[in-house]
């Protein structure tokens, strides 16, 4: 069996597990944690292979599979990880793990909320294994629909609204998807769906033009592009703690990685033509995002809007075509997924505390939760892009190779876009400033408790990775480096 | 030179240390932990001071020495940033100037915050401090300095917030990290540009004076001026921000809400001498390509002087009225800068300007000090509570004194010399910028006095306690710095730093100096008449000149003109609309789509109301005009 497999065997296995599991709340708990670690494991097993063996080669693909499905339609289950997908994979594993130790506390329903979660995570997985247009877009459902459940039902506040909201704009996002993956493969020409073999092809130029938008659009709705970005605040207000960092942290990037995997590979041409359009869009996002967050009293709605703005920048990289922001975009995919993953970890962790989200209503909190507050300035300062921290690499990866561009449109743009930094520093400072800084002013805040112990195990992961990430991002820069080359050799030519 | 990396390596680690321990151990031994690093590290800095200006001389010109430099992050071919450490002339000696300053204010610490709450967290923050600045510092390219610029600006951040339970002081942290925040991007625009054309980021390729790195800018500009002047501008920006430079200056004084130590070492002595070194690094880059960005700062320098020096002259808060006297003095560096030429005698301004950053640093950290002596024998920032502290506290009327001595100019003490050279300097460049600058000494020296006189003479306040005397902790760097101010002006300074890194030899310009120090000495007994001993005349003053008096006490309105921005503008005309615009806008149409999808269906669904005579009914309607269609057409 391919190795690979493991990546949605296990969380599948374990759905079966859960499900003839009695429903005490511990077991299942460490039952899923069991899991996730294993996850880690083997992401970290992938990860040392593909290093090992990447001396020179990293840009083919790792792990090959292929077997055929449904012959008629020529779709086969292909899968095979990059350098990129590596990268996807270990976020996905560091995140799942954070979340389900976010969701210790979990009520009501703590067995079918886990086994919506390890739906969930095995869709995600499933998502970046794929080198198959159509099995891509399958596990891509898969991720989409437990959303639903997960929100409608253990979410807060107006949750039935946000999970039809944020399933509705998605699945719409997923319906022009679904033509623009119709639309390649009969254009193409091609006997198969798998990704890689219809590179190879070339589908004529005006095809391109109507199916590049379609797609691009497609996943730039997951990842929160501008006009379509208005399910994200909702969503992610409104979901648990652990969905939220999942959605926000991982489920935001099957946007950006489809658009550079899909989009803009299988379609260079188009991809040059109408480049300036989504550039504006994204540009749009990220310093709309970014103002839109300063006027925020929700925690989760000002990390929401963060999210738009940064996830507009992961879009922005990929589409300036050159190897350099396009690593950087896919690092921005990793820090975002970690900080933003941490953001809503501790958010919940302070919900679950003081009841109460709006930072009008909240001061001196670091007073009485030290280490939460301690965690939270730490996810602040790694959003507005303090060296060291995983952020800073990722947006200057983004900038240096945006300026690289020799006309004076796209270095405007990379200039008006450097100006979220500063937009960014104001909110992130404005949010600790109310709600953490000061003094105390509800007493009934004077006596809460800080973090437990699977609160901090959570947390620190998180805060670990930003810091490897952003103090030493050799031991993935690289890897991520040479594999973004074939797709970008796509888009020179 | 290897062992220079655990000049780096030892505060990081202090600060790890400390900063995970957190309030486990006892704070005597975490302020004891920090203070001992900054005592090897001060030593160590001695050491690499002495070994490279006594070894490391070719031919009369210091060489540069890079005794480590590893990749960190590639962009691209060219574009990667590196981690080492440079030594030439001005960052040895900024080495120097850090280490002590800081060293002094570890061991002053330990007696000025001993009674305060988060004493370790106090040491960790100072710990990272010294190690960002140091790594600033010793930056071989210009990106690695972009990050410890960073990193020292959050570093400002998390001292000046230390009292984080006071709003005042957290409005005053994100005012600093917003305003140098703001300034940092120009830094970061123009390190973009810059490296766009040379293709590279490091200091030694820059600077080596190789035309062929730049040839790509020749002819090149954007909107009527040459991309040199753009990049090299907004570097500078990012200088400014840092520097306190107008129009950026509004978040020094604000920052003395920190703890005093702290003022002392970042918004006084290191930290803001930042923008300084940073023109100084790209010197041979501003000569070159682009003097008119270099005469840009010269004005805005001296500008951002003068306006400082009338501020000063009306504060009622010691340490704001030292914050703008830093204001003031860091003008004076940047004008000597400004004013300078590259070699020999021509590179006059840039040696003075390096030389006054140094003996500004230990004058200045001297008088915050000594300032927070005061305020920890009389818990009280204002002047009018104060006065006659003289025989209570003689280490700290002294050395205060001789540090004001020093500021105003008066020979035989350090910032006579230092001062004096940027005067010469420029009269050099223009006796207009001479005159305006000497105007400003003049000025230096009334409100140091003014300051002085309010303090340890005139009436004495009543106090609940008797004002005393501090401790050891808090006298000793008093006593060191001022041992320093009063002979560092005999360091030979142009043998160790100018602008070509050749000797050259100072020579007292006498005319100059004895203008200025007549200035001085006029000053000095204006305020000595009016502030020695209490009398109507300021009062009466001030209501003569209302208008300027309360204009100058509201720092000209500045914070208001930048409240009114960011408040209103920014955050009600931009920020609200757009927030308004997203959910009443884009998220309506949004809804609309859904609530459109929802009314259609209403509208139909009674087609399918389950009632089988309707379906019936229907059905043979439909029957019918489909016969007839079929049977007519």
């Amino acid at each position: 069996m391919n190795f690979l497999s493991l990546f949605v065997l296990i969380p599948a296995l374990m759905m079966m597990g859960l499900f003839l599991s009695n429903s005490r709340k511990q077991l299942l708990f460490f039952m899923t944690a069991g899991a996730s670690l294993l996850m880690i494991f083997s992401t970290v097993l992938t990860y040392m292979y593909f290093t090992e063996r990447a001396a020179g080669n990293a840009a083919t693909m790792l792990f090959t599979a292929d077997t055929v499905w449904y012959s008629a339609f020529n779709i086969h289950y292909s899968v095979g990880v990059d350098g990129i997908s590596v990268a996807m994979l270990i976020l996905t594993s560091i995140i799942v793990f954070t979340g389900v130790f976010a969701s210790w506390k979990i009520d009501p329903l703590p067995k079918e909320f886990f086994l919506w979660f390890c739906l969930l995570s095995s869709g995600v997985y499933g998502f970046f294994i794929s080198t198959d247009l159509f099995t891509m877009f399958m596990y891509y459902e898969i991720a989409l629909i437990p959303m639903y459940l997960l929100i409608g039902i253990w979410g807060t506040g107006k949750k039935e609204y946000a999970a039809m909201k944020l399933t509705l704009m998605l699945m719409g996002g997923s319906a022009l998807l679904l033509v623009g993956i119709l639309g390649i493969y009969y254009a193409s020409g091609a006997t198969t769906m798998n990704i890689l073999e219809i590179a190879k092809l070339h589908i004529p130029i005006e095809m391109q033009y109507y199916f590049f938008p379609l797609t691009f659009t497609g996943f730039g709705v997951l990842g929160a592009m501008f006009p379509f970005h208005t399910w994200s605040p909702d969503g992610h207000a409104s979901a648990p703690t652990a969905v939220s960092m999942l959605h926000a942290g991982v489920l935001m990037k099957l946007g950006g990685y489809g658009c550079f995997r899909v989009a803009m590979y299988l379609m260079p041409q188009a991809a040059h033509e109408l480049a300036w359009i989504f550039l504006i869009l994204t540009g749009i996002s990220v310093v709309y995002g970014a103002f839109s967050a300063i006027h925020q009293t929700d925690l989760k709605y000002i990390n929401a809007y963060s999210s738009v703005s940064h996830c507009g920048l992961v879009l922005f990289a990929i589409l300036m075509m050159n190897e350099t922001s396009a690593t950087g975009a896919i690092l921005q995919m990793l820090s975002h997924g970690l900080t933003t993953a941490l953001f809503f970890a501790l958010i919940g962790m302070i919900y679950g505390r003081t009841h109460t989200r709006l930072i009008t209503e909240m001061g001196g909190l670091m007073k009485v939760l030290p280490f939460l507050g301690v965690c939270f300035v730490i996810a602040g300062l790694g959003s507005l892009g303090l060296p060291s921290l995983s952020g800073f690499v990722a947006e200057m990866t983004i900038f240096v190779g945006s300026f690289q561009h020799t006309d004076l449109f796209h270095r405007v743009l990379t200039v008006l876009a450097c100006s979220s930094i500063v937009i960014t520093a104001v909110y992130i400072l404005r949010m600790v400033g109310k709600f953490l800084l000061g003094k105390i002013q509800d007493p009934h805040h004077e006596h809460l408790t800080d973090a437990t112990w699977f609160e901090r195990i959570s947390v620190v992961t998180l805060i670990f990775f930003m810091f490897a990430l952003g103090s030493a991002p050799f031991w993935i820069t690289n890897m991520i480096h040479e594999s973004v080359l074939p797709v970008i050799g796509q888009l020179v030519k | 030179m290897q062992y220079t990396l655990l000049i780096l390596v030892l505060p990081l680690l202090s600060f790890i240390v400390l900063g995970l321990v957190d309030s486990k151990w006892s704070p005597k031994v975490a302020g004891t932990i920090g203070t001992l690093v900054l005592g090897i590290i001060t030593a160590l800095s001695y050491l690499t001071a002495w070994e490279y200006f006594s070894m490391h001389q070719v031919a009369g010109v210091y060489e540069k020495v890079i005794p480590y430099n590893i990749e960190w992050l590639r962009f691209t071919e060219f574009l990667h940033i590196n981690l080492g450490i440079l030594l030439d002339p001005i960052s040895v000696m900024m080495l120097v100037v850090i280490t002590t300053v800081s060293f002094m204010v570890n061991i002053y610490s330990l007696g000025y915050m001993v009674n305060e709450k988060g004493f370790e967290r106090y040491y960790a923050f100072l710990s990272l401090f010294t190690f960002s600045m140091l790594g600033l510092v010793v930056a071989t390219n210009i990106f690695q300095m972009y990050i410890f610029w960073e990193l020292v600006g959050v570093s400002s951040y998390l001292l000046i917030g230390f009292y984080y339970t006071k709003p005042s002081a957290v409005a005053a942290a994100k005012k600093a990290f917003i305003v140098t925040r703001f300034a940092d991007l120009g830094f970061l625009i123009g390190i973009l540009v810059l490296s766009f054309y040379s293709k590279t980021f490091d200091f030694g390729i820059l600077t080596s004076g190789n035309p062929s790195v730049f040839a790509s800018t020749v002819g090149v500009s954007f909107m009527g001026v040459s991309v040199m002047s753009w990049a090299l501008g907004l570097i500078f920006i990012g200088g400014a921000g840092k520097s306190a430079m107008f129009p950026l200056q509004i978040w020094l004084p604000d920052a003395m809400e920190g703890p005093t130590p702290v003022s002392a070492l970042i918004h006084a002595a290191t930290m803001v001498v930042a923008g300084v070194y940073l023109v100084a690094r790209l010197f041979p880059l501003y000569i070159v390509y682009a003097p008119d960005v270099l005469h840009g700062i010269a004005y805005v320098g001296a500008f951002t002087s003068l306006f400082a020096a009338v501020i000063a002259v009306v504060q009622t808060d010691i340490k704001r009225v030292l914050a703008f006297s830093t204001i003031s003095q860091i003008g004076f560096m940047m004008v000597g800068l400004g004013v300078s030429g590259n070699g020999g005698h021509e590179g006059l301004g840039y040696m003075a300007s390096m030389f006054h950053l140094f003996t500004h640093a230990m004058f200045k950290a001297l008088l915050f000090l000594g300032a927070g002596s005061v305020i920890h024998a009389v818990h009280s920032n204002e002047m009018n509570h104060m006065g006659g502290l003289r025989k209570y506290m003689p280490i700290t009327n002294w050395t205060f004194l001789i540090a004001c001595l020093a500021i105003a100019g008066i020979p035989p003490f350090s910032g006579f010399f230092s001062k004096d050279e940027i005067l010469s300097a420029c009269y050099e460049f223009s006796p207009y910028m001479g005159v305006t600058m000497t105007i400003i000494a003049g000025l230096t020296a009334f409100y140091m006095f003014r300051l002085y006189f309010n303090i340890f003479w005139g009436k004495e306040h009543k106090h609940e306690h008797t004002p005393h005397e501090s401790g050891f902790a808090m006298a000793l760097p008093l006593v060191f710095l001022a041992t320093v101010t009063v002979f560092a002006g005999f360091i030979p300074f142009g043998h160790f730093v100018t602008s070509d890194r050749a000797n050259y030899n100072i020579e007292l310009d006498t005319v100059v100096a004895s203008i200025s120090v007549l200035v001085a000495a006029c000053s000095i007994a204006l305020a000595t008449i009016l502030y020695r001993k209490e009398s109507a005349v300021p009062k009466k003053l001030a209501t003569t000149f209302s208008g300027l008096h309360s204009a100058a006490s509201h720092r000209f309105y500045i914070d208001e003109v930048y409240l009114f921005i960011t408040k209103k503008i920014i955050f009600n005309n931009i920020s609200k609309p757009l927030a308004w615009f997203d959910r009443h806008v884009i998220d309506a149409s949004m809804n609309g789509m859904a609530g459109t999808t929802q009314w259609f269906s209403l509208k139909i669904k009674s087609f399918q109301s389950g009632q089988v005579q309707q379906y019936a009914y229907v059905f043979l309607l439909g029957t019918l005009a489909i016969a007839l269609m079929v049977i007519f057409i």
